[in-house]
């Protein structure tokens, strides 16, 4: 148990700043997914075939190919592709890029194709009067999205967003092979420099279980909140 | 791009693609009876048991997979009980722990679409089977079964889908699957891309088959 105390005896504050870091590389990955969401989702429900077509290609590929195979695409062709553009202008030294952004970035990608298809199916699943009352009653375009699409396109979307949480959040212990240090990769350097892997594993299981318990928490009340007017 | 790669490092990301497709299989299989077993555990109005059966599919599936692997892989290694047991000779495979923690996960998740596959099944035909006077048994095998388990079929297919996505997972436990070799070459020849190029297609060609042939199976049972 002294393994687990704070201070520089153990390594319970270690653990307690790699589970922060966790949550701020989720947290992260989540808000770079919903941006790819946004931009994919008109994409795949446009009539237009290309655009259908480019939205499909993302969606498939990132959600048919393993999480860990992205995430080694972007860790090692992230840096080489920064170091090709420098040594256009001239810098030919090794340039490492933060082991924070491109966990974010990888796992925002992947994540960002689950929303996507979360984003499209609520769209769907909309009311088609609900269009059509916004035409009778002159909505342009981008009102009738930010006023009547996007606050029920949320609602219907928060259970199945809560998913794509948890998947994120799981995602994220696959980011400890380019050297972040979050839960994973403090247990790893724990169990390395104790030779007490079982302890510092079942910790971060714990850890693990722990934000997801409270994650889901935090989402059931929410979908409450915002399910009182139906 | 670098096509000599490509065509170099196909026929190895291939030849490893067996390993994965042997770890998928074994684990699924494995994992189907898990999942099934606690299944039952949660349909049968027992307190204890249902929550025993619910505390198992709840921890797996809210934990990552990465660290199932690491407690069986290192952890379980530690322990004097198990390095002096039979079930050593298991343990000290990297190869047996990544199935075991595969087939744990799967379980998890398939026992929570049997589950639900079996709450949704209709009343109904459980009683027109009570009413033709078939014994329990023969109610839970030829009714709730078959009809479960084609309830359970698109659910399955996604689960399918996931676990291929999750065996790469063994190359952190130094197995050399399809993830394993394409990080191998990466790692020695620095061209990510091309590398990433050719074992992706063969996981989308995987998963191509594996939602094809679930779509074939639900059209054939469907009623």
């Amino acid at each position: 148990m002294e393994l687990l105390a704070f201070g520089k005896t153990g390594w319970g504050d270690e653990l307690i700043v790699a589970t922060i870091m966790t949550l701020a590389v989720s947290v992260a990955a989540m808000l770079i997914g919903f941006i790819f969401a946004l931009i994919f989702t008109p994409l795949k429900l446009s009539r237009n075939k290309f655009f259908n077509l480019i939205a499909n290609f993302y969606t498939t590929i990132i959600r048919g190919v393993p999480e860990l195979l992205v995430i080694y695409l972007f860790f090692f062709g992230g840096s080489s592709a920064i170091m090709f553009v420098a040594s256009i202008f001239g810098y030919n030294d090794y340039i490492e890029i933060n082991a924070f952004l491109t966990g974010a970035f990888s796992i925002g990608i992947i994540s960002g194709a689950y929303s996507t298809e979360v984003f499209r199916g609520a769209i769907q699943s909309i009311d088609k009067g609900q269009f059509e009352a916004s035409n009778v009653l002159g909505f342009n375009k981008v009102l009738r999205f930010y006023k009547i699409i996007l606050p029920q396109m949320l609602r219907l979307s928060i259970p199945n967003l809560s998913n794509v949480w948890q998947i994120t959040l799981k995602d994220t212990s696959l980011i400890s092979v380019t050297g972040l240090v979050e839960i994973m990769r403090q247990s790893y350097i724990a169990a390395g420099s104790t030779r007490d892997p079982l302890l510092f594993y079942t910790v971060a299981a714990i850890l693990y279980l722990i934000l997801t318990f409270l994650s889901m928490k935090i989402i059931n009340r929410l979908e409450i909140k915002y399910n009182k007017g139906y | 791009m670098d096509f000599d790669l490509i065509i170099n490092s196909f026929p190895k990301l291939l030849f490893a693609s067996i390993t994965t497709l042997k770890l998928l299989s074994v684990s699924l299989f494995i994992g189907l009876f898990i999942g099934l077993f606690f299944a039952i555990l949660r349909i049968k109005n027992n307190i204890i048991l249902g929550k025993i059966a619910y505390g198992y599919s709840y921890t797996f599936r809210g934990t990552p997979l990465l660290v199932q692997i690491f407690i069986i892989y290192y952890g379980f290694g530690q322990v004097e009980l198990i390095r002096e047991s039979f079930l050593w000779s298991i343990l000290k495979e990297p190869y047996w722990c990544a199935v075991i923690a595969f087939a744990l996960n799967t379980g998890a998740y398939t026992s929570e679409i049997l589950r639900s596959a079996f709450q949704t099944i209709k009343p109904g035909f459980i009683e027109a089977g009570k009413s033709l006077g078939a014994p329990n048994k023969l109610i839970f095998y030829k009714i709730q079964i078959p009809i479960a388990i084609r309830q359970s079929l698109p659910a399955y297919g996604n689960e399918i889908i996931l676990m291929l996505k999750g065996t790469s997972l063994a190359s952190t436990v130094t197995l050399m699957d399809l993830t394993g070799v394409a990080k191998y070459i990466i790692s020695t020849t620095f061209k990510p891309i091309e590398v990433f190029i050719i074992a992706g297609s063969i996981y989308l060609f995987f998963t191509f088959i594996i939602h094809n042939v679930i779509k074939f199976l639900e059209k054939k049972y469907s009623f």
